[in-house]
């Protein structure tokens, strides 16, 4: 089952950046590269600045000292289209206004490759079929986005992000609200993606779940990176025990061979 | 797919309803005029008498009904969108009661005329939205906070406006009241053409910036991750929308419920998610050209058409806070 993946340079770096909220400082002096052509997941206990980091490779939030790369220019020097065109996200938050419908939410993840002049073309048709395909939501498409459940939701919002064609995929917490089949489901379509070549960046809560899927962690703790590599390199108990405070025995995974971890708990 | 036939038909229908609601109310008056005439009148021909009645009295009128109507549409559908809430809109959250404050400080205090008294609204107008939008400011104002700052303002105004015109001597208490109760009584061709110029000045800009308006709705994050500068954009259409409000206010005074209810109702019959511009216009124009009709001849005495408004406003503005209630 492991598979061979070739991961290039990084396209898209931290430098030394400095992300806070006003007054409130999350990480200082950060420093991260997500390898080209990686699933790469992000790790950490809560508060531990990882979606902050996320919404800075998105330029969400814009670092008050250092900066975010892409392609070795700074992410403020793009023009904001452009930008979409490259990277997408999948905000933790969104909100589908009153009464859309599958298919107009999906549509919309294809603003950045239209204009004032140049409203809807076939390309977007096409784009927005694969991304509803992909997420098995082409027979939700004419319905309503209020009266899907949480899991049907999550997925709606993952073909728009789909739909926008990026080559750079970022998904805060994408298995939120999904039971765990569609976990596992989801997690499959990141594979599938970027086995296809796009880079995904995702941060996740579940650390079997990444130690099975990633190419390459990012353990995160109060805002600095702790450690990161390919799974089988970087997960140890010891780390396990550093960053979350969690004591555990780590296992081989029996159906990937992947670092399985068993919380010790109080036994 | 996108080719959006519904919402077309729907402009066209009301169009075409503002065309009848027109033809009518340029017929009915003291002077009953036939539509054939009407028409005359309009393209030169017709009795002076006719073409005066027509053209002088009665076009201005309705032309300021259907422009202002829907700009308020538009100010209401701005607003409501950018606050993702239908309470969003321009004449709940304040803005109108500080128009008639800035009006209200022209009248009494220098005692100014029509003009003087429109910039005094404008200005007031202005002054609270930048008061409201302030007080609301959190890294970028956001929907819910603005509305709830928005009512305890227009609470506030409300009492002073009110404290003000029991200070005033009765002669300028009552142009005060008559300005505020919001009317196009009297209105002529002067009053027409700066309506017409700020109008041409805003809808393109608006219109140029409508698909983002629409990708906002979707939520700050997801809006800037598809290319759009989220707080610039929210600047520049509550300008927009702020101005458009005052632009009705200072022309007519205010007057409430179409920037609230015209883009709801034109969104239920386009069924379309979100606030939809054109419609929401449109749905204006013809709510106050209506309104404006039944003010004048339905109840044998010229009644304010903000009276009307208010009116009808007072029972949507509690369906609607009951419907949100049970949400």
């Amino acid at each position: 089952m492991t598979e061979l993946k070739v991961t290039g340079p990084a396209r898209l770096c931290v430098e030394n950046a400095t992300l806070r909220y006003d007054e409130r400082i999350i990480s200082r002096d950060l420093s991260v590269a997500i390898p080209d052509g990686s699933f790469t997941i992000i790790v950490g206990p809560n508060a531990s600045g990882k979606s902050t980091l996320l919404r800075a490779l998105a330029r969400v939030l814009a670092p008050s000292a250092g900066a975010v790369v892409l392609d070795g220019k700074a992410l403020a020097q793009y023009q904001s289209k452009q930008l979409a065109r490259t990277l997408g996200l999948l905000p933790q938050a969104s909100i589908a206004p009153d009464g859309i419908t599958v298919a107009d939410l999906v549509a919309r993840g294809r603003y950045p490759h239209q204009s004032l002049f140049r409203q809807w073309s076939c390309a977007d048709e096409a784009a927005v079929e694969a991304a509803l395909a992909a997420t098995g939501t082409t027979r939700l498409s004419a319905r309503p986005v209020d009266e899907l459940s949480g899991g049907q939701r999550q997925r709606v919002w993952v073909a728009m992000v789909l739909a926008q064609q990026t080559p750079i995929l970022l998904l805060d917490e994408p298995t939120t609200y999904l039971d765990i089949a569609h976990q596992i489901e989801l997690l499959d379509l990141c594979q599938d993606l970027n086995a296809k070549g796009r880079t995904v960046v995702a941060v996740l809560h579940d650390l079997n779940h990444a130690c099975r899927y990633a190419t390459h962690i990012i353990a995160m703790k109060d805002g600095a990176v702790v450690a990161q590599g390919a799974p089988k390199d970087i997960v140890t108990e010891q780390l396990v025990e550093n960053v979350f405070g969690l004591p555990c025995l780590i296992i081989p995974d029996p159906v990937a061979g992947t670092p399985l971890i068993v919380p010790k708990g109080r036994g | 797919m996108r080719f959006d036939l519904r919402g077309l038909a729907v402009s066209a229908v009301l169009l075409l309803l503002i065309a009848v609601a027109g033809a009518v109310s340029l017929s009915s008056g003291k002077f009953p005029i036939p539509p054939a005439d009407v028409m005359r009148a309009l393209l030169g021909g017709a009795d002076e008498n006719i073409r005066m009645v027509v053209t002088e009295w009665r076009l201005p009128r309705l032309l300021l009904a259907c422009l202002l109507g829907g700009a308020l549409g538009l100010s209401g559908a701005i607003f409501q969108s950018l606050t993702r809430n239908p309470l969003g809109s321009p004449d709940i959250i304040g803005f109108s009661a500080g128009s008639y404050t800035g009006a209200l400080i022209v009248i009494l205090l220098f005692s100014g005329g029509y003009y003087q008294t429109a910039g005094g609204a404008l200005a007031g107008g202005i002054a609270t939205a930048a008061c409201v939008y302030l007080l609301a400011y959190r890294r970028g104002a956001q929907g819910f906070r603005l509305i709830v700052i928005g009512i305890g303002m227009s609470a506030m105004l409300g009492a002073f406006n009110a404290w003000m015109v029991r200070q005033a001597d009765l002669p300028a208490a009552m142009s005060a009241a008559i300005w505020g109760a919001g009317s196009l009584n009297g209105l002529s061709f002067e009053q027409v053409f700066p309506v017409v110029a700020m109008l041409v000045f805003i809808t393109p800009i608006l219109g140029a910036l409508s698909r983002p308006l629409r990708q906002l709705e979707l939520g700050d994050d997801a809006a800037r991750t598809s290319g759009i500068n989220a707080t610039r954009l929210r600047l520049m259409l509550m300008i927009l929308g702020v101005a458009l409000t005052a632009l009705a206010t200072a022309a007519a005074g205010p007057i409430s419920f179409i920037s609230l209810a015209a883009p709801q109702i034109a969104r239920r019959v386009t069924r379309k998610a979100g606030v939809d511009l054109i419609p929401s216009a449109l749905m204006g124009a013809l709510l106050l050209a209506v309104a404006d009709w039944v003010a004048q001849h339905a109840f044998g005495v010229q009644l304010p058409v903000g009276v009307m408004t208010v009116s009808i406003g007072g029972f949507y503005f509690l369906w609607l806070l009951i419907r949100e209630a049970r949400r």
